[in-house]
């Protein structure tokens, strides 16, 4: 028995170890003092004060994270009216395969979702001529497109668990439809549509493979940008940019998680 | 509108859910002022006929009038209708005080009148005192009466009650029964209460109207309810009852003879056009109105049959008796404990006697 256990710590051990230490590792180089990567230098926050003059570095994180806002508030309030409309129109033709579409995108390769907007885009520019040119606008649709998915998983399993006699009490009470929605349903909602927005955010922000196909000249966002930089070597300036976008991705997914957590609690 | 006018006019009202006819035309009449009850087992179509009045359902055919007015086709927010929802449906959000409040905001009216309101309904349910809390730091009595005082604010001509206390434990519904009726009585608001306990329904209503398979079984009294079912339904779903088949020896005067091979006996009831004799009829006869004794009962005008007793119940307050007549039928009996004993008097397989009035036999049309 005794053994057994040992044995299972140290299979979890590793298995933590291989996801965790190669982020832990980036961490602590991106206060490393020394030029080279690969080896310790002492304790400096040097890098991230040479990321404060880069002024490239500066305008792609700022505009990844206008796009990250945008994007992830489109894409909760798209998700959330297709899962309202998933959740109450028992209706629609074909309901079964429409919800299974929508949550599609959460399994397809970003290639074939970043190529297939590609085509998408190139051909409504010949057709009508709008997007006129690939760029922010683009990235900002695609990343839309895909992170809507997940508002969508998030908010039909809170409707899933809400009580629909509440909308119909307030109805009762002398609500009109749209005052229940938003005197009832949104509140009720809101945890869902948080956590729903900070995963959009999320997704948006550490989006490569998609923003590459769709991008246009002069839109770089900062995973393309790190990108493009390590393909001309390691520099210990992107380790302190990894390790500012690991803060910021922990801090969205634990209040995500924190939100949705407490609702619970606070429900049960 | 005429005083005379019943508050809720019920006309033709039927409802199908693709093909299932849940509500089959159903006509009845609500007076004002009435605490009416609508009893019927899960399925029976109650619910489906409560969300007609309060406007979630649309009927199918037929019309609703609420004080004189059609109301068939007006939305939940358009009816002078309030329902208490068997869930209660708090909104989680909001204190108590914003709960209650919520119907007269909705109406608009001025922010001091809405305080007036809200806190002179929250003292008749003696709820002032947790005006400030959310409904989850409430009991589930207390959430019960904020439900009600939130349904009741709006002062509607009617409000709906969903299976109003079948979430309490058992001495606070007894409580709240008498509670809600004193309330019903104190307002003169016209209460619909739907609900499957028979008990609830009993205690009450003014008038209770049993629904079986969508129809409407019977209209009555609580005591018309119990004591003249309509029919073997009835008889069988309120309260516990004896039923008995047997075949028409002799009718005439008010009262019929019939030969039960159930029973292996002839037993006689009061029955105005009695069917003629060789016809089938139905008697049933209450638990509590037989008598068990070891000795011949004596006295004139009863239906007497023999029997073994299989098995008893000691209740406390009265106790059950399952007798085994000789011909293998069970009649139910039920007997007051008006003297305190330790032992009891009739014990297992006593042979007994069972015996009742005439008068306490029910006759059934099928």
């Amino acid at each position: 028995m005794r053994r057994r256990s040992i044995f299972l710590i140290s299979v979890a051990c590793f298995g933590y170890a291989l996801l965790y230490m190669p982020i832990v590792s980036v961490v602590v180089y991106s206060f490393n003092a020394s030029r080279l990567v690969t080896l310790w230098g002492g304790f400096s926050t040097r890098w991230y004060v040479s990321l404060l003059s880069d002024d490239k570095l500066l305008a792609a994180a700022f505009l990844s994270l206008r796009i990250a806002v945008v994007s992830a508030t489109l894409a909760t309030a798209l998700g959330a009216i297709v899962a309202l409309a998933l959740h109450r129109v028992r209706r629609i033709p074909g309901r079964i395969l429409l919800s299974g579409m929508i949550t599609a995108p959460l399994v397809m390769p970003e290639i074939i979702t970043g190529l297939s907007l590609l085509f998408l885009f190139i051909s409504m520019a010949s057709l009508i001529g709008w997007p006129a040119s690939r760029g922010a606008l683009t990235i900002t649709i695609a990343h839309v497109t895909f992170s809507m998915a997940y508002v969508v998983v998030v908010v039909r399993s809170r409707l899933a668990v809400m009580d629909e006699s509440l909308e119909e009490a307030a109805m009762d009470l002398g609500g009109r439809p749209l005052a229940v929605f938003f005197d009832v349903t949104v509140p009720m909602l809101l945890p869902a549509l948080l956590s729903g927005w900070l995963l959009a955010f999320t997704l948006s922000l550490d989006d490569l493979v998609i923003s590459s196909f769709v991008s246009g000249p002069g839109a770089t966002t900062l995973p393309m940008l790190i990108f493009a930089k390590v393909k001309l070597g390691v520099t210990p300036d992107i380790n302190a940019i990894t390790t500012i976008i690991i803060g910021l991705v922990i801090v969205a997914v634990t209040t995500a998680g924190l939100v949705t957590n407490r609702r619970k609690a606070a429900s049960a | 509108m005429n005083e005379a006018t019943p508050m809720v006019q019920i006309r033709g009202l039927s409802k199908h859910f693709d093909g299932v006819v849940a509500v089959n035309n159903v006509s009845l009449d609500i007076q004002r002022g009435e605490l009416f009850a609508i009893l019927g087992s899960s399925g029976c179509g109650k619910t489906t006929l409560l969300r007609m009045l309060a406007g979630f359902e649309r009927p199918s055919s037929g019309q609703i009038l609420i004080d004189g007015v059609d109301m068939t086709e007006a939305p939940p927010y358009e009816r002078p209708v309030n329902l208490m929802f068997q869930s209660y449906a708090l909104f989680p959000h909001m204190s108590v005080e914003g709960n209650v409040g919520y119907g007269l905001r909705k109406e608009g009216l001025p922010a001091a009148q809405i305080r007036e309101r809200v806190a002179e309904m929250l003292a008749l349910v003696k709820l002032d005192n947790l005006a400030a809390r959310k409904p989850d730091k409430l009991s589930g009595g207390q959430q019960q009466r904020v439900a009600l005082a939130r349904a009741l604010v709006k002062r509607p001509k009617l409000l709906l009650l969903d299976e109003p206390l079948a979430a309490l434990d058992r001495k606070l519904r007894e409580h709240t029964q008498f509670e809600l009726a004193n309330l019903q009585y104190q307002l003169g608001t016209t209460f619909v209460v739907v609900t499957h306990d028979q008990d609830e329904a009993m205690v009450l209503a003014s008038r209770i109207a049993v629904m079986a398979e969508g129809r409407i079984a019977q209209v009555g009294t609580p005591a018309e309810v119990y004591e003249y079912p309509a029919n073997r339904h009835v008889a069988s779903f309120v309260g516990n009852i004896n039923l008995i088949d047997g075949v028409v020896t002799d009718a005439g005067a008010g009262r019929a003879t019939l030969r039960c091979e159930a029973l292996n006996a002839s037993l006689s009831v009061v029955c105005e056009d009695a069917p003629a004799a060789g016809a089938a009829l139905c008697i049933a006869v209450r638990p509590e109105k037989i008598t068990i004794s070891r000795a011949a009962p004596e006295g004139q005008d009863r239906n007497v049959v023999k029997g073994v007793v299989r098995d008893l119940g000691y209740f406390g307050d009265q106790s059950l008796y399952r007798v085994r007549l000789s011909s293998g039928t069970v009649l139910q009996v039920s007997a007051q404990n008006l003297r305190r004993s330790a032992s009891l008097t009739i014990e297992w397989d006593d042979e007994v006697y069972l015996s009742w009035e005439v008068a306490s036999t029910i006759p059934l049309r099928s």
